[in-house]
């Protein structure tokens, strides 16, 4: 079976997971909304402040959302022993890996695709004009953010507080996809909306690099 | 034992004369005066503290590679001497940055990039600290080492293209860049003091693990003895018992 085949199954069978109960999506999209909701009474932001600290606030939710989001993607399969079965099935351990990067960006996609548009409305930021350029920055910046995130899953999968380790590895590493994120959505928030190359080539660098690193150490993270 | 003390007392002697040199040989800087000596050793802890990360990072590919313990090993003591280097670096700069600033810290490039270096590298002395199985810990805690080794220079990227305020470099550091000779010299001098410091310290720390790790197989096998003699006293009485 080839690689893209097995990650196939695996997205499948964490989508059909998810989807039979919603719970992870649910508890996602709540929680950033919090942060939002949160942010406003912190700090009161003016209709031009809003246009500056807008695209930080978005990304600070959509990490710490994900560094709880990401967290049952293996702890789940550890605390029914069923990632035993997974590995011994005879696909490669990219694979499984692969297939749980995809199933996360899909989930941490659908719950930026309800997230932006309240975001929008509440901070009076209008998305006319950039839809596209928005979705290129999300995807590359969430690309990255699932690919460390879901290695950082399974390693924290066999500690113990790994609800608290998770942000604790993750939220360090992803400061380069933060600042690189932030740029470029503000870029897209200004009076004149424009695109920054330079940050958009860092976020694909910084994916391109850490999905090499998965591939690379994934017999290691997945070893019995 | 002998050669490790006689080691021992020839970097205390050499530690001595780096510090004699940094603070009464050193000529007086013209603007920052008797403040600037303190560079002496912020430079060369950050030294330091790349080079023991540099350690840390290739036991860390070592150990995946070879599955061998040692290299786990030498990864914990690279990043523990090399989080002590850190922290001598992020302490000696704010108190340099107070008088010669006006400000104690700020978000520059380096600093932040250091800053980061560090909580990661706490985060993996968390991550050691929390995994039971040691060859969970020693696979894990490499792999974890290998992404935040990685980070690192992007880290720096983002930040350098971001904003920057750290003085330039000094040594190479383009036109009007330079050290008066003989800062220089004492600058080469509290370097190679301070690598020998962490060198010796690590090495001191890669035997400790060595040990304590020993010390964790022996006591495992005498609980598991233990278990076996146990079950070989009860079993015979249950036959007796049973005959």
């Amino acid at each position: 079976m080839t690689t893209a085949r097995a990650a196939a199954i695996v997205l499948g069978k964490e989508l059909r997971l998810e989807f039979r109960t919603r719970e992870l999506l649910t508890a996602t999209v709540i929680f950033a909304l919090v942060v939002v909701v949160l942010f406003s009474f912190a700090f009161d932001p003016t209709a031009a402040e809003s246009r500056r600290y807008g695209p930080g606030l978005l990304w600070i939710a959509f990490l710490f959302a994900g560094s709880l989001m990401l967290n049952p993607s293996f702890a789940r399969e550890q605390n029914n022993e069923t990632l035993d079965a997974l590995r011994m099935a005879p696909i490669s351990s990219f694979a499984i890996l692969l297939g749980k990067i995809l199933a996360n960006l899909i989930f941490m996609s659908l719950a930026e695709l309800v997230l932006v548009p309240v975001f929008a409305v509440l901070y009076n930021l209008s998305l006319a004009g950039i839809v596209w350029r928005l979705i290129l920055v999300l995807v590359l910046g969430t690309l990255g953010l699932t690919v460390t995130g879901t290695v950082f899953s399974a390693v924290s999968a066999h500690a113990r507080m790994r609800e608290l380790l998770l942000p604790l590895l993750l939220l360090p590493l992803l400061t380069p996809l933060l600042i690189a994120a932030v740029e470029s959505t503000a870029g897209l928030f200004a009076e004149q909306p424009a695109l920054d190359r330079t940050w958009l080539a860092f976020l694909a660098g910084f994916d391109i690099v850490f999905l090499t690193a998965s591939w690379l150490l994934c017999d290691h993270l997945l070893e019995e | 034992m002998k050669a490790r003390l006689a080691i021992t007392a020839l970097v205390a002697l050499l530690i001595f004369c780096a510090g004699y040199a940094a603070l009464f040989i050193a000529p007086d800087e013209a603007t920052m005066h008797a403040i600037q000596r303190i560079f002496y050793f912020h430079v060369a802890s950050w030294n330091a503290m790349f080079c023991a990360f540099f350690v840390a990072f290739y036991a860390s590919v070592a150990y995946l590679v070879t599955g061998k313990r040692k290299w786990d090993a030498l990864g914990v003591s690279g990043v523990e001497v090399g989080v002590i280097c850190c922290t001598i670096g992020l302490i000696t700069g704010p108190l340099w940055a107070r008088p010669v600033w006006g400000i104690w810290w700020t978000w520059d490039a380096k600093l932040t990039s250091t800053f980061i270096l560090w909580l990661l590298f706490i985060a993996y002395l968390l991550l050691r600290g929390l995994v039971e199985d040691p060859e969970k810990k020693a696979s894990l805690s490499a792999i974890f080492a290998i992404f935040a080794s990685l980070d690192i220079p992007l880290v720096y990227l983002a930040n350098r293209l971001w904003r920057t305020q750290h003085p330039q470099p000094v040594i190479a550091g383009g036109q009007g860049s330079g050290l008066d000779p003989v800062m220089s010299k004492v600058l080469l001098l509290c370097l190679f003091a301070i690598f020998c410091v962490m060198i010796l310290v690590l090495v001191d720390r890669y035997r400790l693990e060595l040990l304590r790790n020993e010390a964790a197989e022996l006591k495992f096998e005498i609980e598991s003895r233990g278990l076996d003699a146990a079950e070989g006293a009860t079993t015979p009485a249950l036959q007796k018992g049973g005959l």
